[in-house]
């Protein structure tokens, strides 16, 4: 509470930046009907946020939803036992959410959201959230999480956050911002604004941290930046190239790219406690973009040892040597697992096109996620039903997300500048 | 200060240098000495307005020739620009105590980590070249900004053969 007290704070002190518009692009072809009633409000404690309009749009940006038009509502039930089941079937509803918020003496607000399954007409969730008032989109998405787990089955991931890198300006004077937003793209907040690159952002897996890459002294570095106080401090500088960070799952060491003076790109391994640096790769050819395993026992990257981008996977026990682990098509590079570690999200070259691709890792096949001509930066959401990945549209960077079967898509346009290299951060505590 | 970091950087290229022969041993490089008073200044508005360290150099017809271009996916030095090369690297072997920073770039097709390797690939060449007609290492640093410095923007061809370059930077 208190770290999210100081990042509102910050949030009402920070400049004027890009902010993201939500668009859904297409959806399953058989979407679930559901009705999510205006809850019933806490005036002024609410400072008039629409919670039932935050759940509606999370569930509808999952393309796994269509939800009913408030002004097609015949009533507007705030509890379980005033819907009258009958008359919302009637409408072809399969599902109701009702709720209704509360301001308690101290300032926070209870919010009671109640799910009915019409088909049954019984209620499915019937839970209280208690939260600060400056808090309330935030109990809407933890609303939308448990509808769609209740309904889908797996867990949502709308109570999640983003981090990307929105570009101002033209070459060669541009302006660079590291970005942390609601993974709807509300409550953006500029963490670091420089003249240089900035790039490669990466979530610590307690979503507490990101480490990137900057450029701020006209040689790459890679800097570990706390999102809630904002202290950074610089992890690697050293001579030559210092790139693509990625953490190990236990958030205590991180995967690098380096390349000393030589100019030979390689992995290694950096301790941030100890600062210890060990050499995981030794090729000739560029070997960068780390991503581990989510149980750490090993790291998939791209090669070029084999003439073009290729992904490789390297176990980390004693003397296992990299293998390859792509075999469709010329390019294919920036790898990410899925959080269950049976996929893997490529940059791929599709008939001339860039694409993200996902290979399925017991079958090696692959499948294209993507329309665009130059798509990049794939990375799962933490339940693995999305991806979010960068695109281009009108000659302008925009980011999108898609779900991991392909069926369902939005995009998220910054009304100004471009937005690039999306990272979808873990859950939260 | 940022010269500072600059001459340190340049030195700990050195140190690493001096330890290599013809293979370079597969060891990480060393972290560059830190110079913690500018390091710990990380939430100044320390963005650098133009580059200071960047200096006119020489001119003259192809001195004044700074940037090499590269063909799509390679790192080799064209036929056209190696009289080019050739004239940078007799003034720097003339000038021992000039400093050049290469610059390395990519166009913005494809992964961004991937495309810093191939803008260091092309800054490497260059350096190579440089370092076989006598320009003495201490001279030379690389740095590969991949595709996050474009020369000009754009989605064809044109812009792609433009943003696929090395920059000469003089260095004061």
């Amino acid at each position: 509470m208190r770290k999210l007290a100081t990042c509102l704070l910050l949030l009402c002190a920070a400049p004027a930046f890009a902010q993201l518009q939500l668009t859904i692009t297409s959806g399953v072809t058989d979407p679930i009907p559901i009705a999510v009633v205006p809850f019933e409000r806490a005036v002024p404690a609410d400072g008039g946020i629409d919670v039932a309009a935050i759940v509606q749009r999370d569930l509808e940006s999952s393309g796994r939803f269509k939800a009913m038009k408030r002004t097609d509502m015949l009533s507007r039930p705030t509890t379980a036992s005033a819907v009258d089941v009958l008359a919302w079937k009637q409408q072809r509803n399969d599902y109701v959410v009702v709720g209704r918020l509360t301001a308690q003496a101290n300032g926070d607000i209870v919010v009671k959201a109640e799910l009915i399954n019409l088909l049954t007409g019984l209620s499915m969730m019937d839970k209280p959230w208690t939260v600060k008032s400056a808090n309330l989109r935030k109990a809407a998405h933890r609303i939308a999480d448990e509808v769609y787990r209740l309904i889908i089955g797996v867990p949502g991931a709308f109570d999640t956050r983003i981090a990307y890198v929105s570009v101002d300006g033209k070459p060669p004077t541009q302006k660079y911002q590291l970005i942390v937003a609601d993974a709807d793209g509300e409550n953006p907040l500029a963490i670091l604004t420089r003249d240089r690159p900035l790039m490669s952002p990466a979530w610590s897996p307690d979503g507490s941290k990101l480490a990137y890459v900057s450029f701020e002294n006209r040689v790459s570095s890679v800097w570990v930046q706390d999102i809630f106080t904002t202290q950074r401090s610089r992890v690697s500088a050293r001579a030559g190239i210092n790139g693509a960070p990625t953490w190990s799952p236990d958030g205590k060491k991180l995967a690098l790219t380096l390349s000393g003076s030589n100019g030979n790109l390689d992995i290694y391994l950096l301790d941030l406690t100890t600062q210890q640096l060990q050499r995981l790769t030794d090729d000739p050819g560029i070997d960068t973009e780390a991503n581990f395993a989510p149980d750490g026992s090993a790291i998939y990257f791209t090669s070029d040892r084999p003439g073009s981008p290729q992904i490789y996977r390297l176990g980390l026990g004693a003397g296992e040597r990299p293998k390859r682990v792509t075999f469709t098509g010329t390019y294919n590079a920036r790898p990410r697992v899925s959080p269950d570690g049976k996929q893997l999200a490529v940059l791929t070259l599709d008939n001339g096109a860039y694409r993200i691709g996902i290979q399925d890792l017991a079958t090696g096949t692959m499948s294209i996620l993507s329309k665009g001509r130059q798509d990049e930066s794939p990375s799962f959401a933490p339940n693995g039903a999305m991806v979010i990945l960068a695109g281009r549209e009108g000659g302008k960077g925009i980011l999108q997300t898609v779900s991991s079967d392909g069926q369902t898509s939005s995009k998220l346009n910054a009304d100004a500048g471009e937005v690039r290299e999306p990272v979808w951060g873990p859950y939260q505590k | 200060m940022k010269k500072l970091v600059s001459t340190a950087l340049i030195a700990a290229s050195l140190v690493l240098f001096a330890g290599c022969k013809s293979k370079p041993p597969p060891q990480p490089p060393q972290q560059e000495q830190q110079n913690t008073g500018d390091v710990s200044g990380v939430n100044d508005a320390n963005a650098v307005a133009g580059d200071d360290t960047a200096t006119a150099g020489p001119g003259g017809e192809l001195l004044s020739k700074r940037i090499i271009y590269f063909d799509f996916d390679r790192a080799d030095i064209r036929a056209d620009s190696q009289s080019v090369v050739a004239a940078h690297a007799q003034y720097l072997s003339k000038n021992p105590s000039q400093k050049v920073r290469l610059e390395g770039h990519a166009d913005e097709r494809g992964s961004r980590e991937y495309n810093i390797g191939l803008g260091e690939r092309r800054g490497q060449a260059v350096r190579r070249a440089l370092l076989l007609q006598g320009v003495a290492e201490a001279q030379l640093s690389t740095v590969s900004y991949g595709e996050e410095r474009p020369a000009v923007a754009g989605s064809d061809e044109q812009a792609y053969a433009l943003n696929r370059r090395v920059e000469i930077v003089y260095l004061k």
